[in-house]
């Protein structure tokens, strides 16, 4: 059974299908890049995933638990499932541990003693333990990023779902994010990276999907994909001029 | 004839000036509660809580204070309650700083970033949780400046309850301008105690408005 099943979703805004049907399952420990246009439903596709939009038709079920939208049920899931922005959302009023521990705290009730150990501990694996005392607005772009990727992975998530994570960053920061996904990669974590890192995703990603005006247009392993684009939309994408 | 020494006036005034600040605390508390409620109301997801909210605040902002006090004096007298003027005007009060209230700190949730809510949620937090720990933190830190600040129009509002007969400051001097015949003098003290109370407030939550921002320098 696939970790992750997602069966002709359909997503409207409006008038507005976002999202046409689409079909992916990811087998646990898979890392899919999920590349296309801006508009052609990516970014969507993985809020759906975490609940942050409800879906109109079709069906996503994670870990054989089916994305039902009330309250206990999606918080079910978003135990299982984390998810990391673009725009870090950190929790500006918190130091970087206290990030870490408030959903432990919160949600889990995870003693404060206990909580504290495993945000050390994150904070050590993203490589900012010594940054555990700092405040947000303390932090560069891709050291807020890598406390908020701590703060997804001390809920102990069985899959990550990363919205174009370095597209906000400074060219120069991008590769410390990117270091430590390919880490979380190469431990075996399942990820879903919605992302304009083609290198990347050549470099590490299990599968790559593209998507192209709400559907998936083409997916397959990275040296298919990107070496032999079979549709004019990926080449075009790609820039491949033939 | 004038038996009335301008310590006379003063300490008269001052007496009478106990009672505003009473009521002023009565007010500004008691409005804070039901403001509160208000707010959550405000923001909550059902559709009768938004809907009875925002009528209720846009009733009490869209009539005068005055108005108020009055349905809440004569008002309930219509229905053979004798209201006494202390409870008349704090029960306006509280109702009317209540509506404003809810209404700053409604902008203050709602400044907080759309991000908060999704990083809370995919966290697995739920709406208090959400509420209690993430947004209502950062919100306060808005809300302060602005809240005192208009702690300054509860102060300045209690002035109009000396006209259902409540024995505040601005009613003192016009009961002590009956007897001395100094309107000047009388009222001068007056205006001088109401700004010995307000400008430290209006002082203050410029002083925290720079506090919070200092605090929060890059958002």
């Amino acid at each position: 059974m696939s970790l992750i099943e997602i069966t002709e979703v359909k997503k409207r805004f409006g008038d507005n299908e976002v999202l046409k049907g689409i079909n992916i399952d990811v087998e646990p420990g898979e890392v899919i890049a999920i590349i296309g246009k801006s508009g052609s439903g990516k970014s969507t596709l993985l809020r759906c995933i975490n609940g942050l939009e409800t879906i109109d038709e079709g069906s996503i079920s994670v870990a054989g638990a089916q994305l039902l939208p009330d309250e206990l049920h999606l918080k079910a899931l978003r135990l299982k499932v984390g998810m990391i922005f673009q725009g870090f959302n950190l929790f500006p009023h918190l130091t970087a541990g206290r990030n870490v521990m408030l959903s432990q705290m919160v949600v889990r009730k995870t003693p404060k003693a206990e909580a504290e150990a495993m945000a050390k501990k994150m904070l050590e694996r993203v490589g900012l333990g010594h940054k555990f005392d700092a405040y947000p607005d303390q932090l560069s772009g891709g050291q807020q990023q890598r406390v908020a990727i701590a703060r997804a992975l001390a809920m102990q998530p069985i899959a990550l779902l990363c919205d174009e994570i370095t597209s906000a960053l400074d060219p120069e920061l991008v590769n410390e994010v990117l270091a430590v996904v390919k880490e979380l990669a190469s431990e075996g974590m399942t990820l879903l990276m919605v992302t304009h890192e083609m290198r990347f995703a050549r470099d590490v990603c299990s599968r790559v999907v593209f998507m192209h005006q709400g559907r998936v247009h083409e997916i397959g392993p990275p040296g298919e994909v990107f070496a032999n684009p079979k549709t004019p939309e990926l080449k075009q994408f790609l820039g491949v001029v033939h | 004839m004038n038996d009335f020494s301008t310590w006379d006036i003063l300490r008269n005034l001052l007496m009478a000036a106990r009672w505003t600040v009473l009521l002023s605390l009565v007010s500004f508390v008691g409005g804070s509660l039901v403001g509160l409620a208000l707010l959550f109301a405000r923001i909550g997801k059902g559709r009768l809580g938004p809907a009875f909210a925002k009528t209720y605040i846009e009733l009490f902002q869209g009539t005068p204070l005055l108005m108020q006090l009055f349905l809440a004096f004569f008002g309930l007298g219509l229905f053979g309650i004798d209201v006494p003027a202390w409870l008349a005007a704090g029960l306006a009060l509280i109702l009317w700083t209540a509506a404003f209230l809810a209404e700053i700190w409604r902008g203050c949730v709602e400044s907080v970033a759309k991000g908060q809510w999704e990083a809370s949620s995919s966290l697995g937090m739920g709406y208090l949780q959400q509420m209690r720990w993430v947004i209502l933190p950062q919100a306060l830190r808005v809300a302060v400046p602005p809240t005192v600040g208009f702690s300054v129009q509860v102060v300045k509002g209690t002035a109009l309850t000396s006209i259902i007969g409540f024995v505040e400051l601005s009613k003192a001097g016009t009961m002590v301008t009956n007897a001395t015949f100094e309107p000047f003098t009388v009222y001068g003290f007056v205006a001088l105690i109401y700004f010995c109370l307000c400008w430290p407030l209006s002082k203050s939550s410029q002083i925290l408005e720079r506090k919070l921002n200092v605090a929060h320098r890059n958002h």
